[in-house]
């Protein structure tokens, strides 16, 4: 695995000359500058994927590059570079490649692509990742033009068959057509003469006027599947023969097995073995109910270790120690120092986010059959490659003898770009003999995740006299999660995450004057890792939170405070104009009810959101409206785009309101739904979601819906309580005795 | 750490000799099953005959992802001894298109793109048909009544909510 390969972003849509049509040695040229030559997957001589195409034999098929085939007989099948997690994008990547090849979205088979950090690389992360709303942002040129090349050879063959000029020919629905002559050949005829053509140095992609597909709402590929319980997911995995196990790890993270008494649970019946682990111990077993009664039945001793008596105040602590550090300067326009003192009015605020699981729907499993020679693994997993990698790691086998079957992901939200469950899954898999599928109960995906961190910011502000900044410090101290999961990112003490939405980039304010540190504090004994919105679920709380602070000392309406400051983001002010305007931002709402808003430019995507809520004597918060507007660039397909807005703002909102993973005796305090609160239906709040048209390259949507709506939320309730929340989750204790 | 249910670990011995041959009637098929009585329904579809359409989410009723129907009531398989189900009708997902509500429900949701990842719908869709098969024009109180057990992550709440609302109309 190429782990470090340098991650640059590779803007490969800059390359495209005028005429929209892109050179292939500049894109070439392209690739190769980023190092290692990664991305020349997009544009592979046949030869190569004929050779290693499994099951077909060369001629009986044309796949210009690593993403499409097409069969004798017609068929075409599409790889999927991305994996499906519920985001769409086993829509939205067929919609790029179809559009360019010009075949009907419901005639293509899709597959999943194999692990290959070299050919399915995320042109973004430069590693075969799914995550941090890139996919559509990653694809948006390479994959058009991988449909452009083959659309533009096949149109070629056909012409040379008729020996006409290939520009008096165009295709349309998989076949190609003359038009004068009124002749037609399918793809599927085409395919022995188009493998004897070169692969063309020009191709023109289509006219965004000329698109037919994207922009549309294409009904997603893989939903039928998905109502009728015969999707399979990891945890579906049947194979003959194949054992179940389910395991516990020591509950203090760190700590190992010191022993264990198995007599009562080898007595169990359907319990067949019991594997130990140097942190963790399996039980091996003919179904999950006797696994889980056998694991229920072991005494266990741990060694728990170092962080035994950690706690998550001992935690917090060393957070609020290192927030009075300098940090690295992430950004530094003007001078602080100089306009904080000149400022008529100074503000000071704290914020803290709270540690969360990402409590997956589909809880961790992973199927394992090592063999002497091979070793075949069934899992969803974000990370392909690395997860290949580890089964070698692990088992010694050389990668090429290690088939991982990916299987559509119960959500991802960022748990998946880890392989931790895989290696361990792995390690138990080798002590038993046939396959053996590792289930985790839900109590241990709780306690044993690899959680979003910590964050503890302080925000200092100068205003002048009408009430605007002048000046804006924001230090910032948690943990950064490239500096484990991608080192080379994490660079000069920064990564390109932590303060996304903060420093780079900045807010969209004009803020003339401002400090940006970041204090790399990491947690003892809690793992922390990406999480649904990752950085920017964290800053645009606090920015959000701290402008609507601002403008509550200015005596200013928030919406006007920020419009006043978004002159020079068109775009930001665009949305949060038609965010409020849909919202009815200004009209009178009853006592104990209030509108608040947020404003965000990150994942190459602006969004602004209102929320409206309702808080009770209580100090229940009922949110009853979200009212979302969104530029994301190009839009793929519109309806895809507004469901994640829609999943994202209900996956904040459960965030915002109900969770927090705590520490005690080095343990995790959640375990389950019980005590892990999710958001359920009679808590939903109607949302609105309203897309922005436009023609700029397309950003990201799969995480912004989140981090636009804890500071939309909390503004609310300041509104509605004149309770600011500064610490989430939301304290209802502390909204009781809000005067309403 | 996980939690120890000493007696029903005792109970079982020795040598698990109180397995079983249970009937079970699903998806209006009767099938002999080899497991332990009290063993949840959701593990002998799963595990034992390889009906993985209902999902295992939380096993102790907080989620909803396991719920089938029993003699047509809504019930979460993961906490529900097999052998209290023996001599009922079950319907599982995989079986519940077969119904006139359960197509329907199904319908609605493609048409509505109700679906993310999916891994809630099967139990999202059980709620929703036995829902609609005992009031066949639910308001907003009765659906989140009836919808508030069976959590989706994804948070595809609004359109699960419209799509119900679909599924009354004819088609
Ligand atoms: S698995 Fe049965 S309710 Fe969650
Ligand atoms: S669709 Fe993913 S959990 Fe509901």
């Amino acid at each position: 695995m190429d782990l470090d390969q340098q991650l640059n972003v590779v803007k490969i849509g800059t390359e495209s000359v005028s005429d929209g049509s892109l050179s292939r040695r500049t894109f070439l040229k392209v690739t190769a500058a980023a190092g290692g030559g990664l991305l020349l997957s997009f544009i592979l001589p046949r030869t190569i994927w004929s050779k290693e195409a499994a099951g077909a034999r060369a001629a009986d098929m044309f796949a210009p590059n690593a993403f499409i085939r097409i069969g004798r007989d017609g068929l075409v099948t599409l790889i999927m570079p991305y994996v499906e997690m519920g985001q769409g994008t086993y829509t939205s990547i067929p919609m790029l490649i179809a559009e360019e090849l010009e075949v009907d979205l419901t005639h293509v088979t899709l597959e999943a692509a194999p692990p290959d950090e070299r050919r399915y690389a995320n042109s973004i992360f430069q590693i075969q990742a799914t995550g941090g709303s890139t996919s559509v942002r990653a694809a948006w040129e390479p994959l058009r033009l991988a449909g452009a090349t083959a659309r533009t050879m096949l149109v070629s063959a056909a012409a040379q068959t008729w020996k006409v000029d290939p520009t008096a020919c165009h295709a349309e629905k998989g076949e190609v057509i003359h038009a004068t002559s009124g002749r037609r050949l399918k793809y599927g005829a085409l395919v022995d003469t188009v493998a004897k053509l070169p692969i063309p140095d020009h191709v023109a992609l289509k006219a965004p006027e000329d698109f037919t597909l994207i922009g549309t709402s294409a009904k997603r590929l893989d939903t039928p599947d998905k109502v009728n319980g015969k999707a399979q997911f990891s945890i579906d995995v049947m194979i003959p023969g194949m054992k179940i196990a389910t395991v516990a790890a020591c509950p203090v993270f760190g700590g190992r097995l010191a022993g264990v008494d198995d007599g009562k649970a080898k007595r169990i019946s359907g319990v067949h073995q019991v594997v130990l682990l140097d942190n963790a111990v399996a039980v091996i077993a003919d179904h999950m109910w006797a696994a889980k009664q056998g694991l229920a039945a072991l005494d266990i001793q741990w060694d728990e270790g170092l962080n035994a008596t950690l706690s998550s105040a001992e935690i917090i602590r060393q957070l609020e120690t290192a927030l009075l550090k300098p940090g690295v300067i992430a950004r530094k326009d003007g001078d602080v120092a100089k306009a904080m003192a000149g400022a008529a009015m100074k503000i000071e605020a704290l914020y803290q986010m709270p540690f969360l699981a990402h409590a997956t729907m589909e809880p961790w499993s992973c199927t394992v059959h090592v063999r002497k020679d091979g070793c075949d693994v069934w899992v969803g997993s974000q990370v392909l490659a690395r997860a290949q990698a580890t089964v070698a790691e692990v088992t010694g086998l050389p990668l090429e003898k290690i088939l991982v079957h990916n299987q559509l992901l119960g959500g991802g939200f960022g748990r998946r770009l880890e392989v931790d469950f895989i290696t361990q899954a792995v390690q138990i898999a080798k002590q038993v003999d046939g396959p053996v599928k590792v289930v985790w109960t839900r109590e241990e995906d709780i306690q044993h995740d690899i959680y979003r961190p910590y964050y503890y910011d302080r925000m200092v502000a100068g205003l002048d006299k009408g009430g605007m900044p002048v000046a804006w410090s924001h230090r910032s101290a948690g943990s950064s999660i490239y500096a484990r999961w991608h080192p080379p990112a994490f660079k000069d003490g920064l990564d390109p995450d932590v303060l996304e939405g903060a420093a780079e980039p900045p807010p969209p304010y004009a803020l003339p004057n401002m400090l940006v540190e970041y204090v790399r504090q990491e947690p003892p004994g809690i793992p922390t890792g990406f999480w649904r919105g990752v950085g920017p679920t964290h800053n645009v709380f606090v920015v959000e939170s701290f402008i609507d602070e601002l403008a509550t000392a200015a005596k200013k309406d928030p919406v006007e405070y920020r419009r006043a400051l978004l002159g020079a983001s068109p775009r930001a002010k665009a949305v949060l104009e038609l965010a409020a305007e849909k919202a009815g931002w200004g009209q009178p709402l009853p006592a104990g009810r209030g509108r608040g808003v947020s404003v965000q430019f990150v994942f190459g995507s602006y969004v602004a959101q209102v929320a409206e809520v309702q808080v009770d004597k209580n100090g229940e918060v009922r949110v009853t409206r979200v009212v979302c507007a969104v530029d994301c660039g190009v839009v793929v397909n519109p309806d895809t785009v507004k469901a994640q807005m829609e999943g994202g703002i209900m996956f904040g909102l459960a965030a915002a309101l109900f969770s927090e993973i705590t520490v005690k005796n080095g343990r995790v305090e959640q375990s389950n739904f019980n005590d892990y609160r999710m958001l359920r239906m009679n808590e939903a709040p109607a949302i609105e979601v309203y897309l922005v048209k436009s023609g700029e390259a397309p950003g990201g949507i799969g995480e912004p819906g989140t981090s636009a709506l804890a500071p939309a939320l909390t503004n609310a309730i300041f509104a509605a309580t004149g309770t600011r929340i500064r610490k989430l989750p939301v304290n209802r204790v502390e909204l009781r005795s809000a005067k309403l | 750490m996980i939690a120890r249910d000493e007696a029903s670990v005792w109970r079982r011995q020795p040598d698990g000799e109180e397995t079983d041959m249970l009937t079970l009637n699903i998806n209006g098929k009767d099938c002999e099953v080899n497991v332990p009585e009290d063993m949840p329904l959701l593990w002998v579809l799963r595990d034992v005959l390889g009906m993985t359409g209902t999902k295992f989410g939380c096993g102790i009723a907080q989620c909803g992802v396991c719920t089938v129907h029993v003699d047509g009531q809504p019930i979460r398989s993961c906490i529900m001894p097999v052998v209290a189900v023996r001599g009922k009708k079950i319907m599982t997902i995989e079986a519940v298109g077969q119904t006139p509500t359960g197509a329907n429900v199904q319908k609605a949701w493609l048409d509505l793109e109700v679906v993310q990842c999916g891994y809630c719908q099967s139990g999202q869709i059980m709620c929703a048909a036995a829902l609609l098969a005992a009031t066949p024009h639910p308001n907003d109180a009765d659906i989140d009544a009836a919808m508030a057990g069976t959590i989706c992550r994804c948070g595809t709440y609004t359109r699960i909510r419209a799509a119900i609302k679909r599924a009354t109309q004819p088609s």
